[in-house]
């Protein structure tokens, strides 16, 4: 391990380290646009020139490999003045239409130009002109007068999703990134070239004129959309709520993770939270008598949840939970029927069509918390309550946020069988054809309105937060059951979700161990699963 | 005036094909070579104070010798004929006059390097020179010179200056845009497809056999004390003769502009551009230059393709500048920022001042920039740029200040 001296700080770094991150471990910023620790070396932008002891020029530090005894400089008036000079070369040609750009207040030009640049400008003739507003595919938007021209986005297309549609056509300052002939940017992942774009040349066609990003609150959350568990930031615009027409999730990103996703996320996943603020969302406890809808109180609706289950013996009583549900939310729903006698549990629903899955992130299991459900036991046999519920033999059915009609059965089967039961009671964030049926819907809160944590298909345990109030009377699946509990008289001691995490830690012995604290940032591996291959480039 | 030793075949008819090539004592260094072990040859080449001719006068046994010893692979020997320095054109008389004396040096260098496989990669404009080249290479096929152990493959480039600096030769070989690479890794460790690779002017090549028949002894003593052998200059612009003229390295600038018959136009001499558009300019007072790669390194120019480009005292420099500000502009590969950027601002400044619309302090912003981005850059391009923004300003501001009456 080559040890080396940075601004007089020794280190040592494994051999192979970049100087700019064997700089980043000493808290040292060398600044760069087009290095990215996850694709290529380009070498383009010569930003990150640093001066090297016994070399006679500044040198670019992204493709210099730490040396053992190597002594690097990052802040010698030659290499301050380097560093200015290439700020206004970057400078020169742009646009400078802050005002109106997205990238504003997170747009490393504005960032680097007021640490490195302050330059007076000296730039008096026409700027070059190229394509704005140009959409690139689905989800991203291309001004080529904003591109600095750092490549990244073209090396993330060649190297990470290989799919090669994005390239830099023409020369000298005519250069301008561009889609090859027949291609767009419509590969699986290509919302990640936005947040590598370091300035405002490739924006967000979803997120693009919906809210400053000055106005955005960041939380650390995973992605519900599959199996992967692609660790995310979420975005939640609270400070403007007039700037979006009442949307609450402004955008959500992907969140560095070494052992799952690395720096990246699908757009499925990406751009799948629209149902947190959508018109379906269950906001009152409501009962439904003969086409005929009541609002109830929480109170009302717990005790008629109670009324239901005291009539119907518990060998008449299924409950179908779902993959979508955090670990805390299970564990509850599992304790419930235990407490009850409920043997008939399950929660593997056949989705309407087989998933779509590569070799990349993309798993085809569209749950988030499959294996959660799975190590708690709780994978009965849901056709089976289906058959039993059509026979009668099932009277009271609890069924916790799938719509069941959109699923791998038969519309009609579902429908036969709903309509056999005494009493359906649905729990989930979202209303449905299912939801419309039953007796009694109670409003659940979305991921992003509470606390949790999803086991991710390879067995990581990764904790979720709350980045908005809950809509309505929502509240967390866990505390919906936790009431119920309650009011059967079970002792529930539970208030928070971590104390229903507690609970599963010490019941389910694949959680043994593990807390709140022990999951951290970056997740923590159930008993007997090791962690898998970190997520690679394709191919 | 030297003796020809590349160019000796020129007037000859038909020199460009084996039978003539053969009459004149050609393919006789390859069969002494093939008896010889790689590394003797190496030693000659080393010995003969061989530097490159293509524009970096890097000495050539110096750098084969940088293919590493124990790799296993491929090693490819790529030639750039690419010859995009404006004021440049001998490597066309070569390719067109005497291309077999390419391919025999090329036979020879791959026995030194261990290479199997050679290209060739030709300017996409030079129609003629690949046709004769091509057809050369067939004929060596046909009498088997090649096939026995070492192959050529032809490429021709589509006409960007930028594909003849060696990296971004090497990526347009690969299949990809013309784009420099990062060094390191240079190409001798990590070049065309990924192996250890050497990238060899025509010329320079085309000396490999001269030295392996006369001895390294008597190439060096061709040239100067640290540049062996002779060189074609490029001489054009007001010149009464312009064309190719092989001689010495050790030549002066002086004596070499009175092979070409002097200066044409008005007679007076203004200045000379010693070595393609990217050498830094020179006065008329001086001339009294040596033409190898110190002698010209030590005059604040450089050697470098040995295209000498005469102007006379009618010449505008501030005209000539805008000209070839324009050139380094559109040929810019666009890849890293310095040049990118600056190079079309300093054309639109050189433009605009001749134009007359030139404000005083554009000359001082132009050499500002200049010399900011000089030595930033991934490849020399950019700093073969700087050379004439800068020594044209330097050298003649005055004419300059002229034009910027605001
Ligand atoms: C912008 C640029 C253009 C170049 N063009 C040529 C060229 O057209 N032909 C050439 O032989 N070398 C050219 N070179 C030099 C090559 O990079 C390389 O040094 C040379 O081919 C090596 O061969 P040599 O050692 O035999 O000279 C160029 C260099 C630069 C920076
Ligand atoms: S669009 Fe963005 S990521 Fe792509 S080259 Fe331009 S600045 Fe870089
Ligand atoms: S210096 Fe100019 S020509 Fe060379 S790589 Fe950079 S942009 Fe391309």
């Amino acid at each position: 391990m080559p040890k080396l001296t940075i601004d007089g700080k020794e280190i040592e770094v494994p051999a192979g380290t970049n100087l700019i991150e064997a700089a980043r471990r000493l808290g040292i910023e060398i600044p760069h646009y087009c290095y990215h620790p996850g694709l290529s070396i380009a070498g383009q932008c010569r930003l990150c020139m640093v001066d090297i002891e016994k070399t006679p020029r500044p040198t670019i530090a992204c493709n210099t490999p730490a040396t053992d005894g190597m002594i690097v400089h990052t802040q010698t008036d030659r290499v301050k003045e380097t560093r200015r000079s290439i700020m206004e070369f970057h400078l020169i040609n742009h646009p400078l239409d802050c005002p109106v750009c997205d990238q504003a207040g997170e747009c490393w030009l504005q960032i680097y130009y007021m640490q490195h640049g302050l330059y007076d400008p000296r730039m008096k003739d026409e700027k070059v002109h190229k394509p704005k507003a140009v959409p690139l595919g689905p989800h991203v938007m291309l001004d080529a007068e904003r591109c600095i021209l750092c490549s990244r986005c073209v090396r993330f297309c060649d190297e990470v999703t290989q799919t090669g549609e994005l390239g830099i056509f023409n020369r000298g300052d005519h250069s301008e990134i561009g889609l090859f002939p027949g291609a767009d940017l419509t590969n699986k992942y290509s919302g990640n070239v936005v947040d590598i774009c370091p300035v405002g040349a490739l924006t967000d066609r979803d997120f693009r004129f919906q809210v400053r990003v000055w106005y955005l609150d960041t939380t650390k959350s995973i992605c519900p959309g599959c199996a992967r568990g692609c660790n995310i930031d979420v975005h939640v615009n609270r400070r403007r709520p007039h700037h979006a027409e009442g949307r609450r999730v402004a955008r959500v990103k992907p969140r560095f993770n070494e052992d799952v996703n690395r720096w990246w996320m699908c757009d499925e996943g990406r751009y799948g939270y629209g149902f947190v603020d959508a018109p379906t969302r269950l906001v009152l406890p409501v009962r439904n008598d003969a086409g005929e809808t009541r609002e109830l109180s929480w109170g009302g609706a717990i005790a008629a949840v109670v009324d239901a289950l005291g009539r119907t013996p518990a060998d008449q009583t299924a409950i179908i939970a779902s993959p979508k549900l955090a670990n805390e939310d299970l564990f509850a729903i599992k304790t419930l029927a235990e407490a009850r006698g409920i043997r008939q549990v399950g929660f593997r629903v056949p989705p309407p069509e087989p998933g779509y899955e590569d070799d990349f992130l993309i798993r085809a299991d569209k749950n988030p918390n499959t294996r959660g459900a799975e190590l708690m036991g709780l994978d009965g046999k849901v056709d089976k309550i289906l058959n039993e519920a059509t026979a009668h033999r099932v009277r009271s059915l609890l069924v916790f946020e799938h719509d069941l009609f959109d699923t791998g059965w038969r519309e009609s089967d579902v429908r036969s069988a709903l309509e056999a039961v005494d009493t359906l009671i649905f729990v989930g964030p979202n209303g449905s054809r299912t939801s419309d049926r039953a007796h009694l819907a109670l409003p659940a809160s979305a991921w992003v309105e509470r606390d949790g944590t999803f086991t991710s298909f390879e067995g990581r345990v990764q904790r979720f937060r709350p980045a908005l109030g809950a809509l309505g009377e929502a509240i967390p699946t866990w505390e919906i059951v936790g009431r119920i509990l309650a009011a059967t008289g079970a002792p529930v001691t539970a208030t928070r979700a971590e104390h229903w995490f507690r609970a599963l830690a010490a019941g389910v012995p694949a959680f043994a161990g593990l807390t709140y604290q022990s999951i951290g940032d970056t997740g923590a591996m159930t008993a007997g699963t090791a962690p898998q291959a970190p997520a690679e480039a394709k191919a | 005036m030297s003796e020809k030793i590349l160019s000796r075949n020129f007037g000859v008819k038909d020199s460009h094909t084996l039978k003539v090539y053969r009459e004149t004592g050609g393919y006789t260094a390859l069969a002494q070579a093939l008896g010889r072990e790689p590394a003797a040859i190496l030693d000659e080449v080393k010995k003969s104070n061989l530097r490159g001719l293509g524009g970096a006068g890097f000495p050539t046994g110096m750098k084969w010798s940088f293919i590493p010893k124990n790799h296993s692979g491929p090693v490819y020997l790529v030639i750039n004929a690419d010859e995009g320095e404006p004021g440049t054109f001998k490597d066309r008389y070569l390719l067109e006059r005497d291309p077999h004396a390419l391919i025999e040096g090329m036979i020879i260098a791959a026995r030194a390097i261990k290479s199997a496989l050679g290209f060739v990669y030709i300017r996409g404009e030079y129609v003629e020179p690949w046709r004769r080249f091509t057809a050369a290479v067939r004929e060596a096929y046909d009498a088997g010179y090649l096939g026995q152990g070492f192959d050529i493959v032809v490429h021709r480039g589509a006409g960007a200056y930028i594909c003849g600096e060696e990296t971004g030769l090497i990526s347009s070989l690969e299949g990809k845009k013309g784009w420099p690479k990062v060094k390191p890794p240079f190409p001798a460790i990590k070049g065309a497809f990924g192996q250890p690779t050497i990238v060899n002017n025509v010329e320079t090549i085309c000396c490999v056999p001269h030295i392996i028949n006369r001895g390294a002894a008597w190439f060096a003593g061709l040239g100067s004390k640290t540049q062996g052998g002779t060189r074609m200059y490029s001489v054009s612009g007001r010149v009464t003769t312009p064309g190719v003229y092989e001689e010495s390295c050790a030549i002066t600038l002086r004596e070499l502009i009175e092979r070409a018959g002097g200066v044409s136009g008005s007679g007076r001499l203004k200045a000379v551009v010693p070595g393609g558009s990217s050498a830094p300019i020179l006065a008329a007072h001086e001339i009294d230059v040596v033409m190898d790669v110190d002698g010209l390194r030590n005059a604040g120019t450089m050697a470098g393709s040995a295209g000498v480009i005469v102007f006379d005292d009618t010449v505008s420099i501030p005209e000539a500048l805008m000209v070839v500000a324009r050139f380094y502009a559109h040929e810019s590969c666009g890849q890293c920022t310095p040049c990118r950027e600056s190079t079309g601002w300093i054309y639109k400044m050189c433009h605009r001042i001749v134009e007359g619309k030139g404000r005083k302090d554009d000359l001082d912003t132009i050499l500002d920039v200049a010399k900011r981005g000089a030595g930033t850059t991934i490849c020399a391009f950019y700093d073969g740029a700087v050379g004439p923004y800068i020594s044209y300003i330097e050298k003649f501001r005055g004419e300059f200040e002229a034009l910027c009456q605001r």
